[in-house]
């Protein structure tokens, strides 16, 4: 973001719920993501906060409210009233999604070349040397051997596959990523490493991001604002270092105060 | 001289729901302007509020009351009301802040962690690092830890990449929480250049100084913060 930032949101989430039965997925939930920016959604397990990650990314339909996008050409759009094939098409193109779990993300028996690959012949791709050639490229990115390029993902380690699973988002230079836990299941030191590559990637391709987290520590390096949800409901959204340096609500200060010091 | 930073009858007090809804005042009536090129050192015994009144204009601290208003580019804006996305701005150009510690990012080198608040331009990268390269010269940190991520580095070292990261940037603004706390006298004269060095390049700057021999060299106002006490 510069000092005079793009003042039209990229997304805009206005009013959703989602029930589940009688039970309570999330409430009224509103908010505007701009250009580059990073939020990110905290809370317990349980929050609602996985159930308003698929909402946004139109893999739920919501109950009430709804979830405007602006496409390419400029234009928001309501994310519920776009047929499917379009749909699709964002999810190819101006979207990429991690998930926590890289075996959802990735194809874990082709090889890793080709799960990069796949996802430019999505948008066009057609010379096998180009598209090789990309894939190494982002192998690289992403620290990963080029020479394992043609080893399938499942016989890589669990750090190597979530790396893997962002290059194949991020080969098509998306606008938005939706990130559910990525650095979830982690080792510590793995977990740096991944942070440290995301921190990087997003600032240096101006993404912007939706991260899903219950870990503070990975909000406050890579998000510019926290949602904070407890019960369904976001209960305080701000600056990040401000909801975690002066959190006011009683939820967020018990989550602050519950971090163990390194 | 025309302020660059205004705070009007702010306030701050915290309350700790974790403790029973504890309310615990920390500031208020802040009421003080800074100009272009001057140097305000705020003082008082440890708990008095210094470090808030810090926070509160760099916006990691929410005001409950009053105003904190930035003068910069021909536009005023509060800080106490600014939507996130404006802070943010503002703290890319406009207000730097080098904390009392060190939050090192692991696997980041030394001189890119110096060099990343200008870094924004990937044609600056070069130029940036070698500005880094002479600030951590200048506060004497050898050249052998310049690759070296700061997390190992000694207390000392720590701040002082840390003051070469807030220092790089020509920033209108600039915040100082104790910038010479754990450093030895020829660092700590190196520092009191570097102050100098702002206030002639016209940055309005606060600090927190409990050096007195720091504090004279640099202050052109000083504030006693226990007349913000709540209590008063």
């Amino acid at each position: 973001m510069s000092d005079t930032p793009d003042e039209r949101p990229l997304l805009a989430a206005q009013g959703l719920s989602k029930r589940y039965g009688g039970q309570l997925g999330c409430r009224d939930v509103s908010f505007e993501l701009y250009p580059g920016e990073v939020l990110a959604i905290v809370g317990e397990s349980g929050s609602g906060k996985t159930t308003l990650l698929q909402l946004l990314s139109a893999q739920l339909a919501a109950d009430d409210g709804r979830v405007l996008y602006r496409t390419r050409d400029g234009v928001m759009r309501d994310l519920a009233l776009l047929g499917e094939a379009e749909r699709r098409f964002l999810f190819r193109t101006d979207w990429g999604y991690v998930h926590q779990d890289p075996a959802l993300g990735l194809r874990m028996a082709v090889s890793a070349g080709g799960n990069v690959g796949e996802r430019l012949m999505a948008v066009g791709w057609r010379h096998y040397g180009e598209i090789r050639h990309a894939a190494a490229d982002w192998l690289d990115r992403v620290e990963i051997d080029r020479a394992r390029i043609d080893d399938p993902p499942r016989t890589y380690s669990g750090g190597m596959r979530q790396r893997l699973q962002i290059a194949r988002n991020l080969v098509t230079t998306p606008r938005l990523v939706f990130m559910d836990e990525p650095t979830g299941g982690l080792d510590a030191s793995v977990q740096a490493r991944l942070l440290d590559l995301l921190r990087g990637l997003v600032g240096e391709l101006g993404l912007a991001v939706l991260i899903v987290t219950h870990d503070l520590a990975v909000a406050r390096l890579l998000s510019h604002r926290i949602m904070v949800m407890k019960g369904g409901e976001v209960i305080e959204h701000g600056l990040t270092d401000q909801v975690l340096d002066d959190p006011h609500e009683a939820y967020t200060q018990l989550l602050v105060s519950s971090i163990l010091p390194a | 001289m025309s302020a660059v930073l205004e705070l009007r009858d702010a306030a701050k007090s915290f309350t700790m729901h974790l403790q029973g809804g504890l309310r615990l005042p920390v500031v208020a009536g802040v009421d003080f302007s800074v100009g272009a090129g001057q140097c305000v050192v705020l003082t008082g015994p440890s708990g008095a509020g210094k470090s808030s009144i810090l926070k509160m204009i760099f916006g990691n601290y929410r005001c409950d009351d009053g105003q904190v208003l930035v003068h910069h580019g021909g536009t005023t804006t509060d800080l106490a009301r600014a939507e996130p996305r404006r802070i943010l701005g503002l703290r890319k150009t406009v207000i730097g802040y080098v904390s009392q510690f060190l939050r090192a990012v692991p696997r980041v080198p030394a001189l890119d962690v110096v060099a990343e608040p200008v870094m924004a331009e990937p044609a600056a990268r070069a130029q940036a690092r070698a500005q880094a390269a002479a600030l951590l010269h200048r506060l004497a940190i050898p050249e052998r830890l310049w690759g070296v991520p700061p997390v190992t580095f000694s207390g000392g070292e720590q701040q002082r990449v840390n003051i070469a990261r807030g220092f790089l940037p020509e920033w209108p603004i600039l915040l100082l929480d104790e910038p010479t706390a754990s450093l030895d006298a020829a660092n700590r004269a190196t520092v009191v250049e570097l102050i100098a060095e702002k206030k002639r390049l016209g940055a309005a700057i606060v600090a927190i100084v409990h050096d007195d021999e720091v504090r004279r060299a640099v202050a052109d106002i000083v504030i006693d913060v226990t007349r913000f006490s709540p209590a008063a």
